[in-house]
């Protein structure tokens, strides 16, 4: 159905990347016509019929839409089409009406009053406009920032950004386990900072900060505190007030909602200023302006219900929903963070007691189940992922970044540089199944045994050399 | 984040490996088959006496760099190898790179043999340029088991001279 040259276009921009991409490799075709090239492209993406896809377990990474979201969102997107900012005419009542009750569902889940939040573009920006925004708006009289050195690149390299302004940047070390150390981070903290920017469960290792801790102590000294909680929320029980904390970012795709919309949580009471970044006709409380796209809205607001609602959903045995406490009677107690738990304790344990010389990278107890990160000795992890191509998973090995560095985050715990190499993380979200965590155990221990056997580390192991008294040719 | 990108690419990759044929229709980030074919099917994996004095045995790189081959070949006594093994820590282009590596030493001549070069073992392999050093790595490997043999050559001749 689309035109002509329309269609021409897309197979030569198609067509121009294929071959910008392409290696010079002999037994190119040499003079495919271009239109049935463009075609082989776009078929060779698509899945053979019965083809099967590789079982997901990068959670972390993002997720996928949960069906009652995208139920919740397709009203919005061809019926109930209006700006929520036109003020005029029925199309934008309904469409305000839509976004303003997304906004309650999102502030219901962590505690917030709905006029506290704001709907942005994702999490990177809600980062981006409150590190950047709090600190150039109190930049007369306070100059110094604090964060972590595990923090998400988006923080850091906002952080970046503000010490190219003159700002002061302290990037606080983590102690072995992942947690910072709150004895430092008082010691600090200066009468000219302005905020302390600290994540609730990090993406890489999945270790939960002392959120209560920190924000008691910022409260104290007088500073801002904002957490990137968009691997938290909906996760793990969260209210901003017991937290106290000033600044959230929340990011929809990593709570099975759409993607390309997040909200960022700004506190009134005691009120926060920031500085806006993207400037335009007032929207958000003048924080944020620009449309905001009311299906995405609609479906981050439904997304957070249904993950309050997940959270602690109680089945009585014999099928009656209800939040009541555990009673005389047998309560099977089906929520999100149980099960998630059960699976990661099922998948590590299985791992752990197949195979020798795994390590979990992060603090065992502070942290968020579905989130693990192992390394595995004398094997490669990108080798490791290739040999479990049917699983998606993801790696902290340099090989698999761009520039050949390992992790960050892994190299700020302390870990070792080959098993920094080594290590694969799991995730385990809402609809894991115990066949799929089953299935990715054995395959990962079949091919780490196999992968060890052609490892010439694990034989010098076995034949009992210390690997760290040799003088490799490389530093 | 690099690494979500990344992880989203590997989810493709799994239909990649399979439903691709000759042609290079793959963005730039996803192997090539042969690179593929040598992983799961490497040819050469094992140990030969290294104690031995027709092998020579090359051990290159560093665990803290991701990557370390070991490579070793037998050779008989007029100077052609006859047999190749490998055995590699690191990615699937190393791996590759290695087994590659094993296959072009065998029946070679130990001079033949050191005029491999990495930048052929890449042509072959058709990797990107980010996974070039494998190559080198591996061309580095080859040429340190030939130094390893031939240093015990020499150790032997001078054994020799001396019991004379």
């Amino acid at each position: 159905m689309m035109s002509r040259s329309v269609t021409r276009k897309l197979l030569g921009s198609i067509r121009g990347v294929s071959t910008s991409a392409r290696l010079n490799c002999p037994g190119a075709p040499a003079s495919a016509p271009a239109a049935q090239r463009g075609r082989e492209l776009i078929k060779s993406r698509e899945l053979e019929k019965d083809e099967l896809r590789p079982l997901y377990m990068d959670f972390q990474a993002t997720t996928p839409m949960d069906p009652r979201v995208l139920d919740a969102m397709l009203p919005y997107q061809v019926n109930y089409y209006g700006n929520p900012h036109s003020r005029t005419h029925a199309y934008g009542w309904e469409s305000e009406t839509a976004m303003e009750k997304a906004r309650k569902q999102v502030a219901d889940l962590i505690g917030a009053d709905p006029r506290e939040i704001v709907f942005t573009s994702g999490a990177t920006e809600s980062n981006n406009m409150s590190i950047k925004g709090v600190a150039r708006f109190y930049k007369a009289r306070k100059k110094h920032v604090i964060t972590t050195q595990t923090e998400h690149k988006c923080v850091l390299d906002s952080c970046r950004v503000l010490e190219s302004e003159g700002f002061d940047v302290t990037y606080m070390p983590v102690k072995s386990n992942g947690l910072i150390d709150l004895q430092q981070l008082v010691e600090t903290i200066r009468p000219d900072t302005s905020l302390v920017s600290v994540m609730t469960v990090n993406n890489e290792i999945g270790v939960k900060q002392p959120i209560k801790e920190i924000g008691t102590i910022c409260r104290s000294k007088n500073v801002f505190f904002h957490t990137d909680a968009a691997q938290a929320v909906g996760k793990i029980p969260i209210n901003v007030s017991e937290l106290k904390v000033d600044l959230m970012s929340i990011s929809g795709h990593k709570i099975y909602g759409p993607k390309g919309v997040g909200a960022l949580f700004v506190r009134r009471r005691p009120r926060v200023r920031i500085e806006p970044l993207q400037s335009g006709g007032g929207q958000e409380r003048g924080l944020r302006s620009g449309t905001v796209p009311t299906p995405l809205a609609v479906g981050l607001g439904a997304a957070c219900e249904l993950a309050q609602q997940e959270m602690e959903q109680v089945f009585l045995l014999g099928g009656k929903t209800c939040k009541a406490k555990l009673t005389k009677q047998k309560l099977f107690i089906c929520y999100d963070h149980a099960r998630v738990s059960m699976l990661a304790t099922r998948l590590v344990q299985k791992i752990m007691t197949e195979i020798p010389d795994v390590v979990m990278n992060g603090d065992p107890d502070q942290r968020y189940p579905g989130c693990i990160n192992l390394s595995f000795a004398y094997v490669e992890g990108e080798s490791l992922l290739m040999a479990l191509k049917d699983v998606a998973l993801s790696s902290g090995s340099a090989c698999t970044s761009a520039s050949l560095e390992p992790s960050y985050v892994l190299r700020a715990i302390g870990t070792d540089e080959d098993l920094a190499h080594s290590s694969i993380r799991f995730g385990i979200g809402r609809f894991t199944t115990e066949e799929e965590v089953d299935y990715t155990a054995e395959k990962c221990i079949q091919q780490v045994r196999r992968l060890r056997e052609m490892s010439p580390l694990w034989e010098m192991v076995q034949e009992g050399i210390d690997l760290k008294s040799i003088k490799w040719t490389q530093h | 984040m690099a690494l979500s990108s990344v992880g989203k690419c590997f989810s493709s990759f799994g239909l990649f490996g399979r439903t691709l044929t000759g042609t290079e229709a793959k963005a730039v980030c996803c192997y090539h088959k042969k690179v593929v074919d040598h992983y799961e099917n490497p040819r050469n994996v094992g140990s030969l006496d290294k104690n031995a004095r027709n092998v020579g045995t090359g051990l290159v790189g560093a665990p803290a760099c991701g990557d370390v081959m070991k490579l070793q070949i037998q050779v008989d006594e007029n100077g052609k190898i006859v047999d190749a093994r490998f055995k590699t820590f690191g990615c699937g282009s190393a791996i590759a790179s290695s087994s590659l590596a094993t296959e072009w030493v065998k029946g070679k001549s130990v001079d033949e043999a050191l005029k491999i070069k990495n930048t052929e073992i890449a042509k072959e392999l058709c990797l990107p340029p980010v996974k070039l050093h494998c190559s080198m790595l591996a061309e580095d490997a080859i040429k340190a088991a030939l130094a390893d043999y031939r240093l015990k050559q020499k150790d032997e001749e001078k054994v020799a001279e001396a019991v004379n």
